[in-house]
């Protein structure tokens, strides 16, 4: 199903938020998720199913002022 | 008198940013230079396979600061909230330096934005540092929503100019005594943060002035001394400016003198 990733379009297969995490590499330990603009707590992330359309942001801490 | 932001009580009336520097380890010793106890950080998507979010936060975790995130690039509420609640997940912590940018080029606050997303954030617990412009009536709402500390800009991010208008940052210092004031943004020189500190700020925000100047690492240790001077002489208080001269030798018994006849 395709949803949007980081603003991007994506052709995932992944049904849940730990799989596309997953299925699309993600090795760091840091990260939080949006979830059309919902945060998905980590200890949700592999209850949490994925529907085509979703927007999911994966953040990660980063300089700033 | 002890600096207190949402009940935790800090030394270093400097905090500082952590973007922008030379180079990871430049960071590191500028930030260690300053003394500051609390640095900002932000949060931005992190690509496929990326680690570039754990090796940043490695840097500021053997820091051992207080670490307060931003919503910078933000320009909705809802951007504003959500990207507090990840901040919140992702460090544990309910402080947000918050943002709200209504213009590219100025960078200047959505001030309503703001104050909209500050009243939602504190409902939702949080303490919200927010960054604003220097007028009276945004602060005086900051207030009313529930911020504890209240941040107005000197000048726009970045642009080194120091404080354009002393009076309004004045004017919030005198009508706002109990909230803890720190001039955010527009500081390009140890004496900018002196001149806060003298008008009795609590604390000033920087990052551009340290980080782009040729040795950011001294330019940490000067501005460290900068807010140590202002705030030492706002303490001591500074005397009240006036029109004409006064001579500060004594008049009397000055040799050669006549009276006027």
């Amino acid at each position: 199903m395709r949803v949007i990733v980081n603003g991007e379009q994506r052709e995932i297969a992944s049904d849940s938020v730990a799989a596309l995490l997953r299925e699309l590499d993600y090795e760091g330990t840091h990260f939080a998720i949006a979830l059309n603009y919902d945060v998905v707590p980590k200890s949700r992330w592999s209850e949490t199913p994925l529907n085509a359309g979703d927007e999911i942001e994966i953040i990660t801490p980063r300089q700033g002022g | 008198m002890s600096l207190s932001f949402y009940g935790r009580e800090f030394s270093s009336r400097l905090l500082i940013g952590s973007a922008l520097y030379p180079s990871p380890s430049i960071m590191q010793s500028a930030i260690r230079s300053s003394g500051a106890e609390i640095v900002t950080v932000s949060l931005r998507r992190e690509s496929a396979g990326g680690k570039t979010g754990d090796s940043f936060w490695k840097l500021i975790r053997e820091l051992d600061v207080t670490v307060l995130p931003n919503t910078a690039g933000c320009r909705t509420v809802r951007e504003a909230v959500t990207t507090a609640k990840l901040a919140r997940e992702l460090f544990g912590t309910s402080w947000i330096k918050l943002e709200v940018i209504a213009d590219n080029d100025t960078l200047q606050p959505d001030v309503v934005g703001l104050v909209e997303a500050a009243t939602i954030l504190i409902k939702d617990g949080f303490d919200v540092f927010p960054y604003c412009t220097e007028d009276l009536s945004v602060a005086t709402s900051l207030v009313d929503a529930g911020c504890k500390v209240v941040m107005p800009w000197a000048a726009p991010i970045g642009s080194a100019k120091g404080i354009i208008n002393r009076d309004a940052l004045r004017l919030l210092r005198d009508r706002l005594p109990d909230i803890t004031l720190v001039v955010d943004a527009g500081l390009g020189a140890p004496s900018h943060a002196a001149q806060a500190l003298e008008l009795g700020y609590d604390a000033v925000l920087l990052n551009t002035a340290i980080a782009k100047a040729k040795d950011p690492v001294a330019m940490a240790s000067a501005f460290r001394l900068g807010v140590e001077a202002g705030r030492t002489a706002y303490e001591a208080g500074l005397m009240d400016a006036r029109d004409f001269a006064s001579p500060s030798t004594p008049v009397v018994g000055t040799p050669f003198w006549h009276a006027v006849s």
